[in-house]
């Protein structure tokens, strides 16, 4: 026994996986006691926050004010309001009100804006443009309005009594506050969700309540394969008959239509993640089923078998003692396949929309299909899926390098 | 063959075919067999003459296609677990492959133990059963000492084979089905094997039937012998009898076949 599971490290397939798959394990296990936010908590007012670290307004204007001088300030500023696609609409509205097409210079800042100020004017009409390309220059034109200005920002506040304006504070361009004095500060790793979501946090619980929905699925169907292939594979005759016909009906019967079908059928209100997990292992023994059958059929006429019946052993003990070691580790390597393949069809089928219900828990394949629905994949807001897709894939993954590198362990013929 | 001699197991018309239609394979085919009491029969024939599927149904382990097999003049009855239970307290065996006989899983002494608790002795105190275990793997020639809490496969050929004798000195059955037990054994532990073999039934007074496909061999442990070829017993009698005056033309080719070390071999009759 030592000896098995020292080989089994030995292999560096197995090693790989393994690290892969606890690492996964241990961010589930200990991301929640750091983070304590419910996953569902609904932060965000809004869609798909990219990710970033969120500093409260509010707080750092109340925050002490350092000035620094750094000669570069002015430019970034200019080119994160003023990208290089707004310098070429710039240049073509210009050119479109008549000016020389050789007059305009996109890279001198202080020139296209002279030009622009100048020349703008949100009651002309261009022939040929459309009313939303007309609302987007006046967009533009309102976000370059004191662009190139070296005055800083005031800040007033209305007085409750007289209901006036007040001046509180002014805001130097060259002010800035520590990040760790502002009292309110959040980082969103991955951004938030179309609910506005914390996307990290949610996709950690969902890992957990995939991997159950995985484990209890995979352990399902073993057992359940593991059971009727022994029966079958043992005891033979017409039991082995009845068995084999009902093992072949479901072969034959696609397993994810039946899947979808059984989901449709219980309603979305009663499909929990535990009735989803149970329904996906009651549709997915088939293949344990028939491979413990036919390694038991080998086993059954051996002589170590005989000699066990010989020694007056009953059925049970036979099948407990003399079967199941010899197929123990083949069972193993099943097990981890069925649980993979559990988390997939628990993906697949909540991206239908057939998976457990939305309200209570967060699962990889609803986070898929809640990213599908609101369309995260056509906005282009690829922190809703992208890790969840990684997530899934990083867990499928390990598991199969691990099924390998058993392989390997288990059948010296595979060794290299 | 005096007739005071009980007859011990007897076979009449043992039938035994795998499979339906082209593929069926009469393996056993209408054999008839006694067997008195203390004798040592050794059934022979070459590989596929259906030798192991006889002794499997003697054990009871297959059930025959048709015939019938008396356990002292009674006809056998193994429908139920239980019965099987108590017909396998008499009738016991030792196989061809001793690397595939014992589970791998199992330590030597739960082999051992299991033989114990078979005759009965489950309740007896631990020292009691270390004595009969001692006692047992000293009657073959192995140290009990050293072979607790080892695994079978850790012991050489030769010793698995003796303790599978071992195992049947504990159980002392009526009967013992020997079926090649020294086929897989280099030619040096064989004599040890056969002798310790010839020794324990000598000692218990058991039944042997003994499988082999070399006639010599027969001819040096058995009383009587079996000729077998395809299913079918070909000749049968005293050892004597048979071998040194042999009938059949299969009979002849077999004790041909045997190796001699000063002549030339016949090839013309392989």
């Amino acid at each position: 026994m030592k000896h098995t599971i020292q080989q089994v490290f030995r292999s560096g397939k197995f090693v790989l996986g393994f690290s892969i798959f606890s690492a996964i394990l241990l961010i589930v296990i200990f991301y929640p006691m750091f983070v304590k936010d419910s996953p569902l908590a609904i932060l965000g007012q809004g869609t798909f926050f990219p990710p970033g670290i969120y500093v409260n307004v509010y707080d750092s204007m109340s925050s002490t004010a350092y000035t620094l001088n750094l000669p570069d300030a002015a430019a970034k500023r200019v080119a994160n309001k003023l990208s290089e696609e707004d310098r070429l609409s710039i240049k073509e509205w210009l050119v479109a009100a008549g000016i020389p097409e050789s007059e305009i210079d996109t890279t001198d800042t202080a020139k296209l804006l002279g030009q622009w100020s100048a020349n703008f004017d949100p009651k002309k009409s261009i022939p040929g443009m459309t009313n939303a390309r007309r609302n987007y220059f006046i967009r533009l034109n309102t976000s370059l309005k004191g662009l190139l200005s070296t005055e800083g920002a005031t800040i007033s506040q209305t007085n409750p009594e007289t209901n006036e304006l007040e001046q509180v504070d002014t805001v130097n361009q060259k002010d800035y506050v520590n990040v760790g004095e502002v009292a309110n500060t959040r980082i969103l790793l991955l951004g938030t969700d179309n609910f506005g979501r914390d996307i990290l946090t949610e996709l950690v619980a969902a890992t957990r309540v995939s991997l159950q929905i995985g484990f209890v699925a995979g352990l399902i169907a073993t057992l359940i394969g593991l059971t009727l292939g022994l029966l079958a594979g043992y005891i033979g005759g017409l039991i082995d008959d009845i068995i084999m016909f009902v093992t072949n009906l479901f072969t034959v019967i696609p397993t994810f239509v039946l899947l979808i079908l059984i989901s449709f059928s219980i309603g979305q209100e009663q499909r929990g993640a535990f009735t989803i997990a149970v329904v996906i292992g009651l549709t997915s023994w088939v293949w344990t089923a028939r491979a413990v059958r036919s390694q038991v059929i080998s086993l059954r006429n051996r002589d170590h078998v005989n000699l066990s019946k010989l020694s007056g052993h009953s059925i049970v003990h036979i099948i407990l003692n003399d079967i199941l070691p010899y197929i123990a580790s083949y069972v193993i390597m099943a097990l981890i396949l069925q649980i993979s393949s559990g988390i997939l069809a628990e993906a697949g089928l909540s991206i239908l929309g057939l998976g457990p219900r939305t309200t209570e828990v967060p699962t990889l394949g609803l986070m898929m299909n809640w990213a599908m629905i609101y369309q995260a994949h056509i906005l282009g807001n690829w922190w809703a899926y992208l890790p969840v897709l990684v997530t899934i894939a990083l867990i499928t993954f390990s598991m199969n390098l691990m099924n390998t590198g058993l392989d390997q362990v288990f059948n010296p013929a595979l060794r290299d | 063959m005096t007739s005071e001699k009980k007859i011990y197991l007897s076979a009449k018309g043992i039938t035994k075919t795998f499979g339906f239609g082209r593929q069926k394979t009469v393996a056993v085919d209408n054999v008839d067999l006694d067997l008195y009491e203390g004798e040592v029969v050794s059934i022979v024939g070459e590989s596929g003459s259906g030798k192991t599927t006889l002794s499997k149904v003697l054990l009871g382990l297959i059930n025959q296609t048709s015939g019938d097999v008396y356990f002292q003049g009674v006809k056998r009855d193994i429908s139920t677990q239980a019965k099987k239970q108590e017909y396998w307290k008499n009738i016991q065996a030792i196989f061809q492959d001793p690397f595939s006989s014992y589970n791998i899983f199992n330590k030597i002494d739960s082999v051992l133990l299991d033989c114990i608790n078979m005759r009965g002795g489950r309740y007896l105190p631990r020292e009691k059963k270390i004595e009969m275990m001692t006692e047992a793997c000293s009657f073959v020639n192995l140290k009990f000492e050293e072979l607790t809490n080892k695994y079978p496969f850790e012991l050489s050929g030769g010793q698995m084979q003796r303790l599978m004798i071992a195992r049947i000195f504990l159980l002392k059955p009526k009967i013992l089905l020997a079926d090649e037990p020294t086929s897989m054994i280099d030619a040096c532990s064989r004599a040890t094997i056969l002798d310790e073999l010839m020794h324990l039934r000598k000692e218990t007074g058991m039944t042997v039937i003994f499988i082999t496909h070399d006639i010599g061999l027969a001819y040096y442990v058995s009383d009587s012998v079996y000729i077998m070829e395809k299913g079918r017993f070909v000749e049968s009698g005293s050892a004597d009898g048979v071998i040194l005056t042999p009938h059949h033309p299969y009979t002849r080719r077999l004790i041909n076949d045997v190796p001699k070390i000063y002549e030339e071999w016949d090839l013309s009759t392989v």
